[in-house]
């Protein structure tokens, strides 16, 4: 279809519309309203991700003692309020697996993939509306699951996000039956969900950009959102089939992972990593993107190296496919593979200094505007940092030896994700609140959430490379177990101190949001004075984003302070008479 | 240096070629952190918005982009070349040993068998334990490391040694201890619900004590 025609038909079909209370918020085929319940149905499960966190940190810092306020759960889960090792396992399998299946992917991919794609491409809606609502439901019937998984008989899947075999494919070996069963039909469900989304992501960016959006018009954050969705593509089917065989061992008698019957569990990790490294870059490049339009636009200043950015990102979605090993060195792989992807390991920093190195170049000689979204944006890049380079100790064999399966994973895993996706994250909805919701997010609340956020998470997460250093391991609930960590356990309590505050603190971005919602201040159309596309929509944009034609664009996405006008922002579909032969 | 940094004791024969890495990129690592967030920190400060000012129109710099490119690349290549030898050394060769013992992970326990005199592992008088190990210091141990249920992984932070034991497979493990003492080897890889607490102690003796040990244990074990 060519993209006139849709275009048309999209504008009859907004015309006679007066869609029910259903169509319109339930099951609706609008980009804009599904990115919205991906967003509510993530902070729902952020909450129960964030819950576990909080238990675990308790567990952590004082073992084997009652949790307060949690007398009341039946046995087995816990014992007149203290947590037994099995459901301390469960915690930490579903703390990770709805951090980053229900959280971190449906915030980046799901809500601002579908809200801003069409948005600031200049088109009416995804390619295949329909496909989209069902990506949605389909995602949330997986979310339903997985929280049906706390409810059934032995407790949810307890063997980690990583699920290793042969651990996930006997039921004795965790004395969880059912619950890791729901856990496989959750990620595969979710799964379908994504690759509906992935689709409908790339053939949208494709074919659907407005006149002069060439694709190095494209603002990053699309470029970002397009090659994560060529990630997701080719990556899930890879965790589907792995899902599929361990399926088939835990109930229909095979042994692909089981060396009982000539199986082999290093099939289990080459497969989940081959899925799991991309899918680390699926976290992060979405935030990646994000961070660096809020920078542009705060800094009022051209994104450094815009080339330079998209390149990097292209590099590293190639690269992630070669790097899975590094998961992998400790496992009995051959040690002289362990080489090659130690190198393609240390590669693959490149691209990510690079991109740093730019966003700092993008602060230089910048008018720089401290706001709650900026803030958060540069608290990525800070966070990113450091969690960059506490990779570089893993990417090198010999010293992955020592901390690998320790603390200094854990704190490098809340580095990239928490410090560098979820910041991206609170940074995206501050940003993108007015055009979402029309109102303006309350700048007072979410400064103090950040400050509050930033020093805490840094007293949580930056100990832990510590504990890592003294040789803690990761997945352990009792430490006072072993003698050389006793010396270490006052850090343990101060980090599950700084912990509570950092949970307690996302209350405050809560109350902001909801706040906000009823009483925030009006938005104007373009509050941020920015150069894309979607704040050239009016307030409420309607189904079809436009109430007249979609806007033409002249030039790229980040020309703030050009010296061609006199304000310090030029937006992209804005004609300058002169330039007009240069346009196209 | 590294006990400052909470590292356990280091017993081993290769944990300093092990510590030496570490310190290394700790240093790079400083370095480039501590000059991106001055960097970081001098812009946020200076350019901070000021009223009537505009920010300077600059599009990126490709020679810049050269260098910190080229000069990344080339210290990341560099940290991997230099860490391919002690690698290899710790994985790939191990030296022919003088104490062997066959460890044989299970949930959750590590079971050490020691293949008593004729020195040969799987016949009678092998000495089975669970989870203990003694060895004698300044030798070259040995380990064939296998598990019969699940994955675990053979860590012992006093040596920076970690291996994983995988089910299925036999994976040659080798140290040598440089401190008589007892040391713990926690399980590092998670194997159920007993994994916090899977435990096994080392005891590195001097041979004579390693010695009169091992017969004590045959006479106990007849
Ligand atoms: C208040 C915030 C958080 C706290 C206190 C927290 C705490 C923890 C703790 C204590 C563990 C280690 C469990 C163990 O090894 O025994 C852990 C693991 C993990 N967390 Fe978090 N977390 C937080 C937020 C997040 C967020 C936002 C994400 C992702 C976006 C995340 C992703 C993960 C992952 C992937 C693991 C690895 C689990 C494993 O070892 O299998 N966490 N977290
Ligand atoms: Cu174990
Ligand atoms: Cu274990």
């Amino acid at each position: 279809m060519s993209s006139t025609a849709a275009v048309a038909a999209h504008g009859a079909h907004a015309e006679h519309h007066e869609l029910g209370f259903m169509r319109t918020y339930v099951f609706s085929t609008d980009h804009k309203m599904i990115a919205r319940q991906f967003l509510f149905m993530a902070l729902i499960m952020m909450a129960i991700g964030g819950l576990m966190a909080m238990l675990m940190r308790w567990e952590l810092a004082f073992p084997e003692t009652a949790v307060p306020g949690f007398h009341w759960m039946p046995e087995p889960y816990m014992y007149d309020g203290a947590i037994p090792p099995n459901t301390y396992n469960s915690m930490f399998t579903m703390h990770a697996t709805i951090m980053i299946f229900f959280v971190v992917m449906p915030i980046l991919v799901g809500c601002f993939g579908n809200f801003l794609i069409p948005l600031m491409i200049g088109a009416r809606d995804m390619a295949y509306p329909i496909l989209n609502m069902l990506s949605f439901w389909i995602g949330a019937v997986a979310g339903v699951i997985m929280t049906a998984s706390f409810f059934v008989p032995g407790g949810p899947a307890a063997a980690g996000w990583t699920s290793y075999a042969p651990l996930s494919a006997v039921p004795i070996y965790t004395g969880v039956d059912w619950g890791q069963d729901l856990w496989c039909i959750s990620i595969i469900i979710l799964g379908v969900s994504s690759l509906m989304g992935a689709i409908n992501y790339i053939t949208t960016i494709i074919n659907m950009r407005t006149k002069g959006m060439t694709f190095f018009r494209l603002p990053l954050v699309i470029w970002s959102l397009f090659i994560t969705a060529i990630l997701l593509l080719l990556a899930l089917p890879v965790l589907t089939t792995a899902l599929a065989l361990l399926l088939f061992d835990r109930l229909g008698g095979t042994h692909f992972f089981l060396p009982s019957g000539g199986g082999e569990p290093l099939l289990w990790q080459h497969l989940f990593w081959f899925f799991g490294h991309p899918e680390v870059y699926i976290m992060i490049l979405p935030g990646m993107g994000i961070a660096s339009d809020i920078i542009a636009v705060f800094s009022r200043k051209p994104i450094f190296g815009y080339r330079a950015m998209a390149y990097a990102m292209i590099a590293i979605a190639g690269l992630s496919w070669i790097v899975w090993g590094h998961h992998m060195f400790q496992s009995g792989m051959d040690p002289a593979l362990g080489t090659s992807f130690m190198l393609t390991t240390m590669v693959i920093g490149v691209p990510s200094a690079i991109k740093t190195f730019n966003w700092l170049g993008t602060l230089y000689k910048g008018n720089i505007h401290y706001t709650a979204p900026m803030m958060n944006a540069l608290a990525f890049v800070s966070m990113f940092v450091i969690g960059g380079l506490s990779g570089i100790w893993m990417a090198c064999t010999p010293v992955d030896m020592y901390i690998h399966d320790t603390y200094f994973i854990v704190a490098h895993i809340h580095y990239v994700l928490f410090g560098g996706s979820l910041f991206a994250v609170f940074g995206a909805v501050e940003y993108w609140f007015p055009k979402m919701f029309g109102r303006m997010m309350n700048e007072t609340m979410g400064k103090i959430h950040f400050w509050i956020t930033f020093v805490a998470f840094n007293c949580t997460f930056f100990p832990m490379h510590i504990l890592g250093m003294g040789g803690h391991m990761r997945r352990i609930y009792n430490p006072l177990q072993y003698d050389f960590l006793k010396p270490l356990q006052g850090m343990n309590i101060f980090i599950s101190i700084s912990a509570f505050v950092l949970g307690a603190a996302q209350f405050i971005f809560l109350a902001n949001i909801i706040w906000s919602l009823l009483k925030g201040e009006k938005a104007t159309e373009n509050p941020w004075q920015a150069n894309t596309l979607e704040w050239t929509t009016p307030i409420h944009p309607g189904h079809g984003n436009w109430p007249g034609p979609v806007p033409v664009v002249y030039r790229g996405p980040y020309e703030y302070s050009s010296p061609e006008v006199a304000e310090d922002y030029l937006p992209q579909s804005r004609l300058i008479e002169h330039a007009t032969a240069a346009a196209d | 240096m590294l006990e400052y940094l909470w590292f356990p004791h280091d017993i081993s024969t290769f944990g300093p070629r092990v510590d030496f890495l570490f310190l290394l990129i700790f240093w790079i690592v400083m370095i480039v952190w501590i000059a991106v967030m001055v960097t970081m920190v001098i812009f946020m400060i200076r350019y901070r918005t000021k009223p009537g000012r505009k920010a300077e129109y600059i599009e990126g710099n490709s020679r810049l982009e050269l260098v910190w490119t080229t000069v990344t690349a080339a210290i990341l290549v560099m940290l991997a070349f230099m860490s391919r030898s002690t690698w290899a050394d710790i994985k790939e060769h191990a030296p022919p040993g003088d104490v062997f013992y066959a460890v044989n992970a299970k949930q959750f326990n590590w079971e050490m068998t020691y293949p008593g005199p004729d020195g040969k592992l799987g016949t009678k008088d092998d000495l089975t334990l669970e989870n203990e190990m003694h060895v004698p210091v300044h030798k070259v141990v040995r380990l064939d490391l296998t598990s019969k249920d699940v994955i675990h992984s053979f860590f012992v932070p006093n040596m920076r040694l970690k291996q994983d034991a995988v089910p299925g497979r036999v994976i040659p493990v080798w140290f040598e201890a440089t401190e008589t003492g007892q040391y713990e080897i926690p399980c590092a890889e998670l194997c159920g619900f007993g994994h916090s607490g899977m435990k096994g102690n080392l005891t590195v003796q001097s041979e004579e004590d390693f010695n009169k040990w091992l017969q004590d244990q045959y006479a106990q074990s007849k």
